[in-house]
């Protein structure tokens, strides 16, 4: 085996570029779960969202749109799942099942066309004679917009769930629909709202995928992405910045796998393409060990509400 | 104004409504669908659940193909089934059924080229051993660790795909294949393989293996105390701790069977209509099984009836694949939306409409 052949710092520019579709669905997925909806259509919004932002790219040749594209179908979907769930208070992880295996067909349904087609390039972020700097400007200036977005984003959710009205709002819906109702609150709006967001983020993040990491389309192309994300959600304990942390983790697992098949390591292929998935559940069976409440759930967490009042 | 108002008790007429209603509105959007698509909606939905049963030129091909699906469907939302009424999620029978087919295909060519009658017993036994050993894991990561048992079965799925690759192109492949990948075909090995018993029928002993699940299962839900603590555990979980059900017990008992069975039908189908393991052999059985368990209410008796209804899908999705250029993905979708229309219009089982007038 040969590690001398991979750059560490090439390594971390990688594993950050590798765990952007994570940190997107996984975050748009906590501010699901904090308003105390458990969507686990993860997988089925992402790879709408990568079929949608793939076709919006190639048919508009701006790699910008594709994102809003991918955004607006991975949301598309996830009003079907806040139909369902909030209007005619479906089980919410059956829907959620629902979700994924109708994303997977409907995915490849309009992909059909698109096989083998190269998306417009995403380009870097110019920061000019920073991302000249060695190793430090590969590993922070050498990204395209998303990248940076998507730290941007958890800060930005870290804040609201923190500090603003907005987050205490959704946290009081998913910690006690009763009580939020009372106060006033219209749980069955916000609920839609966050599931929405979480549908635009993972529709991103799938887009992420097939306009970025891969590039191209194919059937089944987020391989368990949404799955992932999911898990990395309970790793976090349902705070923002662990999200980061989990997906790096799983992001450098992915790289580092990649790059050892890539050198010929002497373990086979089969066993690395798993060890992503492997030292998900390791992690997530080390994070859940806790005792009850330690875990951090929202209360209400897939509870659906009706009024009866 | 309308609204939902709870129903005192569920709606008997609407339990058995829902599945019918999901199957007619899944037409109805299915054949926009195909419209969309460019296709004629009334010929693609003929073709699809009527041609494979009634047309004569090709009835005598899609009939036993019809058993042929429906077997490993049933089997393996037989068993998720008793785990859903339970509320423990296995969602991972895709794995548990590739590794039901490796084990059961390895035990049967270990043996290779002996003939003995206990052969085919023995690698059912393995076949139910590995699917059950791989739902194990996450009913004992859950009972012991408290780890959602629903992501780390899926993931498992993931795990046994990666294994299956490795299988067929290592240790199983087959050594006189020319270097292809794949194992040696079972159907060419007599002891080892799963015919079809009655001539044109479609019926090997997955088939049977699924009728006597149906059987045992309506049985156990509902004669046994162990069906009764299974849908206790499910409706009111702290009725079934107080009544002294064992949470523990039943995630391991409910995992294990459900697994056991994928296995079964990972096993029935590699000896059988698959004849080899191969890195594509799986094709989705333990997801489209989850949307039998639900079709069929979580009812023995409607899941045989759903699983016939979802294998015809398959089958009509092939020939209007063939007859129509209908991509098959369109049949996935399909599939999909009907689980969609099924858990929306079950809002009527428990929940009425009411008209509000005025001021209340």
């Amino acid at each position: 085996m040969d590690f001398g052949s991979i750059n560490p710092f090439v390594l971390v520019a990688s594993l950050m570029v590798a765990s952007v579709p994570i940190i997107l669905a996984a975050i748009g997925e906590l501010v699901v779960e904090k308003a105390g909806v458990l969507n686990l259509g993860v997988e089925g919004m992402m790879i709408m969202g990568a079929i949608c932002g793939f076709v919006t790219a190639v048919e508009t040749s701006n790699p910008y749109l594709g994102f809003v594209g991918g955004a607006a179908g991975g949301a598309a979907l996830s009003l079907i799942f806040a139909f369902l769930t909030q209007s005619l208070l479906a089980n919410q992880v059956a829907t959620g099942l629902a979700l994924t295996l109708f994303g997977l067909g409907l995915s490849s349904l309009i992909g059909q066309s698109y096989v083998g087609i190269k998306p417009p390039l995403t380009p870097e972020v110019p920061f000019g004679p920073l991302a000249d700097i060695p190793g430090l400007g590969v590993v922070l200036f050498q990204h395209d917009w998303v990248v940076y977005f998507s730290i941007l984003l958890i800060a930005a959710v870290a804040w609201v769930l923190k500090k603003a009205r907005l987050g205490l709002i959704l946290r009081a819906v998913g910690e006690n629909h009763e009580a939020a109702h009372a106060l006033g609150y219209k749980v069955q709006r916000i609920r839609l709202l966050a599931i929405l967001f979480g549908g635009a983020m993972a529709g991103m993040g799938g887009a992420y995928i097939s306009l970025v990491r891969v590039p191209q389309w194919t059937d089944g192309i987020t391989a368990g992405a949404g799955w992932i994300a999911l898990a990395i959600v309970v790793f976090a304990s349902w705070k923002p910045w662990r999200v980061l942390v989990g997906a790096y983790l799983f992001g450098g697992i992915t790289v580092l796998q990649l790059n050892l098949q890539a050198a010929g390591s002497s373990i086979p292929v089969e066993y690395l393409s798993m060890s992503p998935y492997l030292i998900t559940i390791v992690v997530l069976v080390i994070m859940s060990s806790g005792k009850g409440r330690a875990l951090n759930a929202p209360a209400a967490l897939g509870q659906n509400f009706h009024a009866s009042r | 104004m309308i609204r939902l108002e709870k129903r005192p008790t569920p709606s008997k007429f609407w339990q058995i409504a829902t599945p019918i209603v999901a199957v007619v509105l899944t037409m109805i959007a299915g054949g926009i669908m195909f419209a969309i698509l460019g296709k004629n909606p009334v010929e693609a939905i003929r073709t699809i659940f009527w041609d494979p049963l009634f047309n004569p030129d090709f009835a005598a091909y899609s009939r036993p193909q019809l058993l042929v699906k429906a077997g490993p469907l049933i089997l393996i939302a037989v068993g998720l089934s008793l785990g859903f009424r339970a509320g423990i999620w296995n969602i991972g029978a895709e794995g548990q059924y590739i590794m039901g087919a490796i084990f059961g295909a390895g035990a049967g060519l270990a043996f290779y080229p002996l003939e003995a009658w206990y052969i085919f017993p023995l690698m059912v036994i393995a076949g139910a051993f590995g699917g059950w050993l791989w739902a194990m894991i996450p009913a004992l990561l859950k009972t012991h660790f408290n780890t959602n048992e629903i992501l780390v079965s899926l993931l498992m799925v993931y795990i046994a795909q990666n294994i299956l690759a490795s299988m067929s192109l290592g240790l199983l492949r087959n050594p006189e294949g020319s270097g292809f990948p794949g194992s040696r075909n079972l159907s060419q090995y007599p002891a080892a393989s799963n015919p079809e018993l009655i001539a044109g029928t479609g019926m090997h002993w997955g088939v049977v293996a699924a009728f006597v699940a149906v059987i045992a299962a309506y049985i156990l839900l509902q004669r046994h105390i162990l069906g009764f603590q299974i849908k206790l555990a499910g409706q009111a979980p702290r009725a079934a701790r107080f009544h002294g059900v064992s949470p523990t017990a039943l995630v391991l008992l409910c995992m294990g069977i459900s697994g056991a069975l994928a296995g079964l039908a990972g096993l029935f189908e590699v000896s059988g209509p698959a004849g080899q393991i191969s890195i594509d052999f799986n094709v989705g059985y333990g997801f489209t099984a989850i949307i039998v368990a639900f079709l069929g209410r979580l009812n023995p008796v409607g899941i045989l009836l759903a699983g016939l209804l979802m294998a015809l899908t398959y089958i009509g999705g092939e020939l209007a694949q063939f007859m129509l250029g209908l991509p098959s993905a369109a049949i996935q979708a399909f599939q999909g939306m009907l689980l969609f229309f099924l858990l929306a219009v079950d809002l009527l089982t428990n929940y009425r409409f009411r008209l509000f007038t005025g001021v209340k």
